[in-house]
């Protein structure tokens, strides 16, 4: 599919800059060349189709949906939609209180906010361009099953006496859907998110594609199998421990990490540490104590991350 | 008399919004007036989950997205 872009990129690097087709630096600028226009495609196209999926599934839809299912069921289909519904800490908050609010359970609400950041689009189009497919399936159901888990257990623990700074006695029925979309509001619509994301993350697409392209080609094989590898029982927690205050920079983060398992970080690090970066996030934490005390946040954020560290521990050992 | 209410907690995109729906209703020779309206309880009352929102004497049109300047005229010509 990406012949085209890789005849593309041996031109511009070999015939135009004159680099030798064996060289480091050849070897360097070449992958520099064939992944950021790989990734710009893909991150376009991708995220157009998304983005027109959502005009069809505003929230208040997606409320509607998840309401209507039993408790467990709800838990599935709340981290199915919170996939496909954009998470901006800008809108967290309604969102929050307008699944609370109806009504619908405080475990099921948080199978949706953990799977709405955490996997997202353009985390897993980085994903498949720079790992395969095979690894984006594979964070994409981890990231699902931890979702789907983490609620499971919130919701047991029955903590909503946790919730605090607004009035829990309110319910609110009506949903407001905004006014029915024509076809071309709802690819008006897609177009402008494809920009506006794109327009946040190509520095950070190029810089990490940058540095991602310099350790591919003048790191050592295996270089870092010696701190970083399977066999290291502390990578995996250190790697969460350090994704958390990268947030929302997944476009940025994954060609480096890519670069980095390619030099012998075991995959399982890796995942978990892809999954520390876009599933807990230092704003996302600072907005949501807002609505919540600040034991449950921990609470959340502590189970999450033990997700995570688990997901690493598994996948080191099963791919080793 | 319209009664313009941007919906949003602050973040960019409920400014622009706020400018270019003020930008729109003077273009059209509105009698209006604007209000910001940032506190959660009374955003999620109106039953709106994604910010920025914008209701005209109350009533949600269009949330979670800043619309073109062409349907935000459309919307505020038609609203009553």
């Amino acid at each position: 599919m990406f012949k085209p872009v890789q005849i593309f990129a041996d031109w511009l690097t070999y015939s135009v800059f004159g680099l030798g087709s064996g060289t480091l630096a050849g070897g360097a600028v070449n992958f520099f060349v064939f992944d950021t226009i790989k990734i710009f495609l893909l991150l376009a196209g991708i995220i157009f189709a998304v983005s027109m999926l959502r005009t069809f599934l505003p929230p208040a839809k997606v409320r509607e949906i998840i309401l209507k299912k039993s408790r467990f069921s709800g838990h599935l289909w709340a981290a199915a939609l919170g996939i496909i519904t954009p998470f901006c800490t800008c809108s967290a908050i309604p969102l929050f209180l307008g699944f609370v609010q109806t009504g619908i359970p405080l475990g099921v609400t948080f199978s949706f906010l953990v799977a709405s950041p955490m996997i997202n689009e353009v985390a897993l189009i980085m994903l498949f361009g720079m790992f395969g497919f095979k690894i984006a399936a594979l964070y994409a159901l981890s990231g699902y099953v931890i979702a789907v888990v983490s609620g499971l257990i919130i919701g047991r623990l029955g903590l909503e006496h946790l919730l605090e700074g607004f009035d829990q006695s309110k319910r609110i029925k009506n949903a407001v859907f905004g006014t029915e979309m024509s076809w071309g509001e709802r690819s008006a619509f897609a177009v402008e998110y494809t920009k506006d994301i794109l327009k946040t993350v190509w520095p950070y697409v190029l810089i990490g594609i940058g540095i991602g392209a310099w350790i591919h080609g003048y790191v050592p094989e295996n270089f870092l199998a010696r701190w970083a590898g399977a066999d290291k029982w502390y990578a995996v927690p250190l790697a969460t421990l350090v994704g958390i205050p990268l947030y929302s920079n997944a476009a940025g983060v994954i060609p480096l990490v890519s670069a980095l398992t390619e030099k012998g970080v075991a995959m399982g690090t890796t995942l978990a540490f892809m999954m520390a970066v876009t599933g807990l996030s230092l704003p996302e934490f600072l907005i949501l104590r807002r609505v919540m005390k600040l034991k449950l946040l921990f609470v959340f954020f502590g189970i999450v991350g033990a997700g995570i560290v688990f997901t690493g521990f598994l996948f080191n050992f099963v791919m080793r | 008399m319209k009664k313009i209410q941007i919906l949003g907690m602050g973040c960019a995109k409920c400014n622009s919004l706020y400018a270019a729906a003020e930008a729109a209703a003077k273009e059209l020779g509105l009698e209006y007036e604007m209000e910001k309206i940032s506190d959660i309880e009374k955003i999620t009352e109106m039953g709106v989950m994604m910010t920025p929102a914008i209701a005209v004497n109350g009533e949600v049109k269009f949330a979670g997205r800043v619309p073109s300047a062409e349907s935000l005229k459309k919307m505020l010509s038609e609203a009553k």
